[in-house]
């Protein structure tokens, strides 16, 4: 059930189904051949405390991803993601700083239902009024993060003024596993499920892959677009509480240039910009790649400075090698169609 | 926003639609602000005054003009910002380590130039690499460069003189104002006069169509992020000289702005329309919108909600036009 598959004809399918295949056991590779590297340079790498460490961390980018993941299906791009999360985060932390006796899950619904009034508003822009969704979600990247600041008055809530009880999510467990990751396990399963095996998880490659067909064979893909906005804004609103609660402030400037990353992660991932193509699995592993980068890099004593570095150099040569591949099947598929 | 692209020879000169024109709703809106600039300040409508506040927001200026060529031919550049970080930090080093100013300074262009080329070198060479993502990852590779040569420090201590390039003044207009003003009428000249301006149109309108008539649509994108690698030098030269120092995390945020302030002037992200002269008027329409918020001390933050704001207006005026002719003509069929 690729989505390459939906988006080439018949005949040339399997092909594409292995190419997918090959692809994300190259990105796979490549993550165990960092950790491996890790593990020999610092022995501490694989270790439980670890592990939970690093997918604790890359659980919000690997939730973020996922809605990013069906905007860029859809034919969209939406940068307003870390500008909502910021709002979301700092209105939820301002309610439970002002009323320390709520519980945290209050904090992540409110966050959530912000995240979807943002989102929606942003659906609204794309989908009923067709702005190009670049200068939509650019517009209202602006209009969140200027609605963050004053919000706030341009102050900070810092750890003190947090109750504990909103604080301890972010080392809360179950079964010993941290609930970010379990969380991040949920939303990774839903939305496989959501991608693949539902009518409307399956109309949004549709809508990706051709809009007008689509809009042709009686898919309301305006309506559709909304949703995937609204989705994104949903995610946001949550990673934004999930955000404020692991590092125990809400600034103005919260997760300011985050999308980059998020689409970094999609983009590692495999999620065709054109549209159309992605896979819940491709997105899981872009994310750990760069969780992994990003957990790595300081154990092998590699200077914070370069780490921006690498990982630019690692996304530009995933899309290098990406369309290398792609070139090359492209032109075994032409020489193999029958004539 | 009419359609630039269409030739019209022997229409008659329709005054409505000149006058219904994007950039003269954009003047419109730059005189108002002015308006209402001097009557929130009783200081602020002096000649003296109004060319200060130019050099308070021109330093991002320079990048405008090359994006409004990129965003013509329908692509996009997001690295803008960390090549102006990546060149300025060089540009402070080179002069730490002893090289005399203006030699840093050619150094500092040609590092922009160089980022620039990069851009479109891998995006000739792979041109169904989508433009965002290319210079996605480049913006984190300069920036990350910078961030390599100079760690967390800062490099100052420049001559007395490249100050005067940010602050000095020519007469009574600063020095700043009048490189731009030439760059601007350079680059207007460029895309409206040129056949190198033409093929960005092309390129914008139809790039399948340009390739096999024969515009040489990679030496023509190739020039183009060049230019706006270049730029983003003469940028990082303007800005280093009004802050007296640099860090590799200046800059952040530019390449948003940027956009935003060539979207604002009437270029459609689509490609193939838009005018210079736009992007031009939306540079100072937006400068004095912050200036004079600033004045009056309305915080940046209302700011960024009046520019977002403008920006999602400017891009569904026309869109809001064709949908509500549609159900004009459909209410007209219903009735008759």
């Amino acid at each position: 059930m690729s989505s390459s598959e939906f988006a080439s004809g018949t005949g040339v399918t399997s092909f594409w189904a292995q190419f997918g295949k090959f692809r994300e056991a190259g990105l796979f590779s490549i993550i165990l051949a960092i950790m491996f590297f890790t593990q020999w340079k610092n022995p501490n790498f694989f270790t439980f405390e670890n592990m939970d460490d690093l997918l604790a961390n890359a659980s919000i980018l690997g939730i973020l991803a996922l809605g990013m993941m069906f905007v860029i299906i859809i034919r969209g791009i939406d940068l307003s993601i870390g500008a909502t999360l910021a709002l979301a985060g700092m209105i939820s932390a301002l309610a439970v700083s002002n009323y320390p006796g709520t519980p945290p899950i209050l904090a992540v619904l409110l966050g959530t239902a912000i995240g979807v009034v943002c989102g929606s508003v942003v659906g609204v822009i794309v989908a009923r009024f067709g702005v190009m969704p670049i200068i939509a979600t650019l517009g209202m990247m602006y209009v969140y993060r200027g609605l963050t600041y004053i919000v706030s008055g341009r102050r900070w809530v810092s750890a003190y003024q947090m109750p504990d009880s909103f604080k301890d999510m972010a080392t809360a467990r179950l079964f010993g596993i941290r609930y970010y990751i379990i969380v991040a396990a949920v939303f990774y399963a839903v939305f496989y499920y959501f991608a693949n095996h539902t009518r409307t998880g399956r109309r949004i490659y549709a809508v990706g892959s051709n809009p007008e067909s689509a809009e042709i064979s009686g898919i309301h893909a305006k309506r559709l677009t909304w949703l995937v906005y609204v989705i994104m804004g949903a995610l946001s609103g949550l990673c934004g509480v999930l955000w404020v609660a692991k590092f125990a402030s809400a600034q103005g400037d919260t997760a300011s240039g985050y999308e980059m990353n998020v689409i970094a992660a999609c983009v590692l991932g495999g999620v065709s910009i054109v549209g159309g193509s992605g896979k819940v699995g491709g997105v899981l592993l872009g994310t750990l790649l760069l969780g992994t980068l990003q957990n790595a890099l300081p154990m092998i004593n590699m200077s914070v400075f370069w780490q921006n570095a690498i990982q630019g150099a690692i996304i530009l040569a995933a899309i290098i090698v990406n369309t290398l591949v792609k070139r090359n099947v492209d032109r075994t598929n032409l020489a193999r169609r029958p004539i | 926003m009419p359609d630039n692209a269409t030739i019209s020879l022997d229409k008659p000169f329709a005054w409505k639609a000149f006058f219904l024109q994007w950039e003269w709703i954009l003047f419109l809106v730059f005189i108002l602000i002015q308006a209402v600039n001097s009557r929130l300040s009783p200081y602020y409508l002096n000649a003296d005054n109004l060319l200060d506040a130019t050099m308070t927001f021109l330093d991002k200026a320079f990048i405008v003009l090359p994006m409004a060529f990129i965003i013509i031919m329908g692509e996009i550049d997001i690295s803008v910002g960390s090549t102006v970080a990546l060149s300025a930090v060089l540009m402070g080093m080179a002069n730490k380590a002893g090289l005399p100013m203006p030699a840093a300074m050619l150094l500092c262009l040609a590092v922009g130039a160089a980022c620039g080329w990069g851009n479109g070198f891998i995006l000739t060479k792979f041109p169904e690499l989508a433009p965002m993502i290319v210079t996605l990852s480049t913006m984190i590779i300069y920036r990350g460069i910078a961030l390599i040569l100079l760690e967390d420090q800062a490099v100052g201590r420049f001559p007395a003189w490249f100050e005067y390039l940010g602050w000095g003044y020519l007469g009574p207009i600063p020095f700043m104002l009048i490189v731009f003003l030439l760059c601007a009428l350079i680059f207007g000249l460029i895309l409206h006069k040129t056949t190198f301006g033409r093929a960005v149109y092309g390129i914008g309108s139809n790039r399948v169509a340009c390739l096999f008539s024969g515009v040489p649509v990679d030496r023509v994108r190739l020039l183009v992020y060049t230019l706006a690698g270049l730029m983003s030098g003469v940028t990082a030269i303007f800005l280093t000289s009004r802050m007296g120092s640099t860090r590799p995390n200046v800059a952040q945020g530019y390449e948003l702005d940027v956009i935003a302030m060539v979207v604002l002037g009437g270029i459609s992200t689509a490609g193939g329309k838009g005018r210079m002269i736009g992007a031009v008027l939306a540079v100072f329409t937006v400068g004095f919108l912050r200036y004079g918020l600033g004045l009056r001390n309305i915080s940046a933050q209302v700011l960024m909600i009046i520019i977002g704001l403008l920006l999602i207006v400017a891009v569904m005026i026309p869109n809001i036009r064709v949908m509500l002719g549609g159900w004009l003509t459909r209410r007209k069929k219903a009735s008759s």
